[in-house]
């Protein structure tokens, strides 16, 4: 459709805080479709002033619910609330099943919320190569806070602690002892930790355990941050907890701004950002130029892995 | 390479069966589509709200209890009004022979009965998204 994508009305559009127009634009980022740069460009001017937080865990912890709980503080607060949730695509079909959006169907029509949710499409790590173009249309259409949720995660995916604020990290009371606790990997990334289902049985011993771990000594990151990760019982089944957690959330917005960890890691963000962008267009580029004729030659052994590669990245 | 399509299944109304919704879920995921479902009891503002922000090529609604002749046409007209005129919408569910031609002209543009192959539906949507792109 002509004009559909045309940058600089759809930039206007999203400055406007049309949703519309944020969705289309999120559409031609997240796509790398044509336009995409100039689009990515204007977006990350107005980036930078939101508080992006973070929410990460273990698969079923609660982290969608717990999501639409913290939408519906900001909401009572009158803030304009951005969310990216992302789910994992299937390394087989290259499909996926987006399933977060229906914990927070009940904020799909508030103008106040944006909702979009995002395929991992083939970054592991938690999260999708695309997510800060993504994060940008959401500062640009002017969310005060914007929510990302990350794929249910194992011990080791940790990327959303280079790509966010505000790291929550949000378990369970079933998560297992200390011991699980005092594992390098995604424990050391939060800087609040929540124990969800608050309302199931073994919430207290959960809460010390993870207090006795993070009692141990500061993490190498940690060390650094001044910070000492709060350790909070919520459930986002009855709301106990939300109001709490909304306030360290505040709290922790506060300390970066004030201490310069801020500013800190904001340029970690954009290093981040940046080297996303040369996987994208550098490593992925070469990979899709493999072909199978390069293949059956390593088989039969004319060729060998370094030399393709070589080739490949020279001959970009 | 092309980036995948994107699908929201959405069970408007007071209907709370969703095992069908479920299983085109299932299959769309397994042909290569980016699914969102949005659970049942849905409005048809939320289901038209849900496909603007997730810039969807397509709308499958799925609905056992009857009231399609009523929620279809109605969730048509409040994707038109938020200006999704593209986006393709299709339908299951229990759906007499007669009503099909009273919703095609509501703009559902597929209506899919109990025992459908699931390729069909794979095969149609594909065929029809690819031409509008």
């Amino acid at each position: 459709m002509p004009g559909k994508n045309d940058p600089t009305d759809l930039v206007k559009r999203v400055r406007r805080g049309e949703h519309a127009a944020a969705s289309r634009a999120l559409t031609v980022v997240v796509n790398d479709a044509p336009g995409s740069e100039a689009l990515a460009k204007e977006f990350f001017k107005s980036s930078g002033s939101a508080q992006k937080v973070g929410v990460s865990g273990p698969p079923g912890a609660g982290k969608s619910s717990l999501t639409g709980r913290l939408i519906a503080h900001y909401r009572a607060q009158k803030l304009k609330v951005g969310v990216l949730m992302v789910d994992p695509s299937s390394s087989i079909s290259g499909g996926a099943f987006l399933g977060d959006r229906l914990r927070v169907m009940e904020h799909a029509t508030d103008p106040g919320v944006f909702i979009r949710s995002l395929a991992s499409r083939g970054m592991i790590g938690g999260l999708t190569y695309a997510i800060f173009g993504a994060i940008h249309v959401l500062e640009t259409l002017g969310c005060d806070k914007i929510l990302i949720e990350t794929v249910g995660t194992g011990q080791d995916e940790v990327e959303i602690a280079s790509v966010a604020d505000t790291v929550l990290y949000v378990t369970t009371p079933a998560m297992g002892d200390e011991i699980q606790a005092m594992k390098a990997g995604a424990m050391e990334i939060g800087d609040i930790f929540v124990v969800n289902k608050a309302d199931l049985a073994g919430k207290d011993k959960a809460v010390a355990d993870l207090k006795a771990a993070l009692g141990l000594g500061h993490s190498a990151g940690q060390a650094m941050k001044a910070w000492e990760p709060p350790v909070l019982a919520t459930s986002a089944k009855t709301g106990e907890g939300v109001p709490e957690l909304a306030s360290v959330l505040d709290g922790h917005w506060t300390h970066l701004r004030k201490s310069g960890e801020g500013r800190a890691r904001l340029k970690g963000q954009h290093a981040t950002e940046l080297q996303f962008w040369i996987q994208r267009r550098v490593i992925k580029s070469a990979l899709d130029r493999v072909t199978d004729k390069i293949l059956e030659d390593m088989v039969s052994r004319k060729t060998d892995p370094g030399s393709v590669g070589r080739r490949l990245l020279e001959a970009r | 390479m092309d980036k995948p399509l994107r699908v929201l299944i959405a069970k408007p109304g007071l209907d709370g069966h969703d095992r069908g919704a479920k299983v085109i879920v299932r299959a769309l995921r397994d042909a290569g589509f980016e699914v969102i479902y949005t659970g049942i009891r849905q409005t048809p503002e939320m289901i038209a709200a849900a496909a603007m922000q997730e810039d969807v090529d397509a709308v499958g609604l799925s609905l056992l209890s009857g009231a399609h002749l009523t929620l279809f046409p109605a969730i048509c007209k409040e994707l038109k009004k938020k200006g999704l005129k593209d986006v393709l919408v299709f339908g299951g569910g229990i759906i007499p022979d007669e009503d099909i031609p009273v919703l095609k002209k509501a703009g559902v543009d597929g209506v899919f009965g109990p025992g459908t192959p699931l390729q069909t539906i794979v095969d149609y949507l594909k065929g029809k998204l690819a031409v509008a792109r």
